[in-house]
């Protein structure tokens, strides 16, 4: 068993009216880490909220499924029983919920009641990934990201990834923000996660991450759509010479939704 | 002359009602001149809330209860507002109009504290009581219902904390009104002497779905001189009693009064919380947290008022509404001529969980000195999806969510509460009301 299997077809999503994404196809197998990449405003993160159930996104079309389960029909929290995760670009604060609490809560919500987690070997587990993700130990009794700075909340994220061991992960611009130390700790945090069965997405709008995380696939999306798929050396291209020769090949003019016509 | 109160309790019932309890001679007066001018003084007028229809006039006034000889045998709702295990505590329970048990350390007793039920008080420490009794605190004549209150109370405490005694262990008074027809007309009073130091905790309890009555309760808290008081309540009155709560604090020269309130009474409520800073560097802060549902309508004021120099006031209040709830939410600072160097600050927050909930939150500066600080900031919203959203997104379901996200909302003040037991059991009344 080479662990889970991320379905996405012909999706197409809308926000408040506006269609966003038109017709993407991606399928993630466990074990495979896949980048997605492109300019902004080509639809990558709606994809990432989208796949988790934002209710502000609305899936107009197409499917998405893991191991053959309809995940559209899922609630968000069930998608997330489910083995998906979103480490998010603006992870919400919430005030009077301790991060260790939250996290303790979250993995007991994947286990059967009886079944929690022992709190000792929670602690340890919580200890020893801070220390991975040099995080300081008093930010796990601290409110869930609240006054947290924005590499913090990005270090927070990966925690949380670390701690639910989900099959499939979607990464959300989770580079975005960091100074060059943080995102090599943050990456470090991914790359543990890395064996034959974890599947992971990972949405970047530079090259920079994929240097520290070498991305089996590399999809670029424009348009609402992913326009062209490649190894690890489409991201290098990108790195550098930019998109302007992927939208020259395509005869794109502006890579942004809507503005195909 | 003759009196018509619209109530069945005429003068010669108060005299009577008085007299049998031996009172001094100053209280009989005192309430006897009440009842004369509830006659005339007219109702509260709280903002935005109309109460001119909710029941003040219906119900009962005298049940006696029975007394305990231990903690055990309280029913279960009563029983978990104490801490059962702890033999060695400073408690009073009243049952309806009676104590049923009390408890105070002897090393306290020794060193001259006081606390006991306003009856005893006022025949065996008379004199104090007078002098602290509805004078610089809450007046008799402030209107209508305080008139009514100083008139036919009857029930509860007086803590008295001599000078430079400082008390490590809390005070805790539990108001059970067993009968479900009796008015709880009760005044609580704490002094604590120049350089004292104290923590009061009170619960209200009440379990008359459908009877109806009413609470009109006066609290006075007096700090002296670099006295601290804490203090805490939990109001947890049944849909049946009509709330009138008055609580009031005067805190002189380097004193403190904090105040932590959960207001969770399930019936109509007027709550009034209003903290006097007279003295230089005095300082206080109102943290109240306070659950609406059903169609339950309330008014809440917090109120904090500097006359003296370098005095600081702090105002929390955060509310949930849910059902068809509406309340009221008044913060307000006010800084006379005068308290130059001084601070004011207020937070009104309030969340909303139904379409048919309302919320107002409305904080309220009036300053009349130039060399002061102030601040304010209320919101009225919603749980955020963005919240629910990140939260689910964890495996967390919405039900779960959403509870986290409403005890988050709450925490600031329900950790401020200073006994354990009484923490939790707000914790626990929440819980029951939100859900």
């Amino acid at each position: 068993m080479a662990g889970s299997t991320l379905v996405i077809k012909d999706l197409h999503v809308e926000i408040e009216g506006k269609e966003i994404i038109k017709g993407l196809n991606l399928t993630i197998n466990g074990g495979e880490f896949h980048a997605v990449m492109g300019p902004n405003g080509t639809g990558k993160s709606t994809l990432a909220s989208a796949v988790m159930g934002h209710p502000k996104y609305e899936v107009t079309g197409g499917s998405i499924t893991l191991d053959g389960e309809d995940v559209l029909e899922m609630e968000v929290d069930e998608r997330a029983q489910a083995g998906l995760f979103l480490a998010m670009q603006y992870p919400s604060e919430i005030s009077g919920v301790t991060n260790s609490d939250f996290l303790r809560s979250s993995i007991n919500a994947k286990r059967e009641e009886g079944d929690e987690i022992n709190l000792m070997k929670f602690i340890k587990e919580m200890d020893k990934n801070m220390d991975e993700l040099e995080m300081d130990k008093n930010m796990a009794q601290r409110y869930l990201n609240e006054g947290f700075s924005g590499g913090e909340k990005k270090r927070n994220e990966i925690l949380q990834l670390m701690m639910n061991k989900p099959e499939i992960a979607i990464l959300d611009e989770i580079d975005s923000g960091l100074d060059i130390d943080a995102l090599k700790v943050v990456s470090k945090g991914i790359n543990k996660m890395r064996d034959e069965k974890f599947g992971c997405l990972i949405i970047t709008h530079y090259q920079r991450l994929l240097n520290y995380i070498t991305p089996d696939k590399v999809h670029v999306m424009m348009q609402g759509r992913i326009v062209k798929s490649g190894g690890p050396e489409l991201a290098q291209r990108l790195e550098e010479e930019g998109y302007d020769w992927i939208k020259q090949e395509l005869g794109i003019e502006d890579e942004t939704v809507g503005q195909e016509a | 002359m003759t009196v018509d109160t619209q109530l069945p309790f005429d003068k010669q019932y108060v005299s009577q009602y008085s007299e049998k309890r031996n009172e001094p001679q100053w209280m009989t007066e005192l309430r006897q001149q009440a009842l004369e001018k509830a006659d005339t003084l007219p109702m509260p007028k709280p903002d935005k809330t109309k109460i001119d229809k909710w029941n003040f006039s219906q119900f009962n006034h005298e049940a006696e209860g029975q007394p305990i000889s231990t903690l055990t045998e309280l029913p279960e709702g009563v029983q978990s507002f104490l801490n059962t295990e702890d033999e060695g505590q400073n408690l009073l329970i009243q049952r309806n109009n009676s104590v049923a048990y009390t408890s105070l350390n002897q090393e306290l007793k020794d060193k001259g504290v006081i606390f006991t039920d306003i009856f005893t008080a006022a025949k065996e420490h008379s004199d104090l009581l007078e002098q602290y009794f509805m004078k610089d605190g809450v007046q008799v004549d402030e209107h209508r219902l305080t008139a009514l209150h100083a008139a036919l109370m009857n029930g509860g405490v007086f803590v008295y904390v001599p000078k430079n005694v400082e008390l490590e262990q809390p005070i805790q008074s539990v108001f059970w009104q067993e009968d479900p027809s009796v008015a709880t007309f009760n005044h609580v009073l704490v002094v604590a002497e120049e350089g004292s130091s104290i923590t009061y905790v009170e619960n209200y309890i009440s379990h008359n779905e459908s009877d109806e009555t009413v609470a009109n309760i006066v609290t006075e808290v007096i700090a002296k001189d670099n006295a601290k008081v804490s203090f805490g309540a939990v109001d947890n009155f049944a849909p049946g009693t009509t709330t009138y709560v008055n609580r009031r604090g005067v805190a002189y020269r380097d004193a403190s009064i904090q105040w932590a309130l959960g207001q969770m009474n399930d019936g109509n409520t007027v709550s009034e919380n209003v903290t006097y800073l007279m003295g230089d560097n005095a300082y206080s802060d109102a943290k109240t947290v306070s659950v609406g549902r059903g169609d339950q309508k309330q008014n809440f004021t917090a109120k904090i008022v500097h006359y003296g120099v370098n005095s600081e006031g702090y105002i929390l209040q955060h509310g949930v509404m849910k059902d068809n709830a509406s309340a009221i939410f008044n913060g307000i600072g006010k800084i006379e001529h005068g308290a130059s160097k001084s601070n004011a600050e207020q937070e009104s927050r309030v969340l909303m969980l139904s379409s048919g909930a309302r919320g107002d939150a409305n904080p309220i500066l009036l300053i009349e000195e130039d060399d002061v600080t102030a601040g304010h900031a209320a919101s009225v919203g919603r749980v955020d999806p963005e919240q629910l959203f990140y939260l689910m997104s964890r495996g967390i379901s919405q039900e779960e969510a959403e509870r986290l996200v409403i005890h988050g909302f709450l925490a600031p003040v329900v950790k401020q509460l200073p006994i354990e037991a009484v923490k939790n059991q707000l914790r626990e009344v929440i819980e029951r009301k939100v859900y």
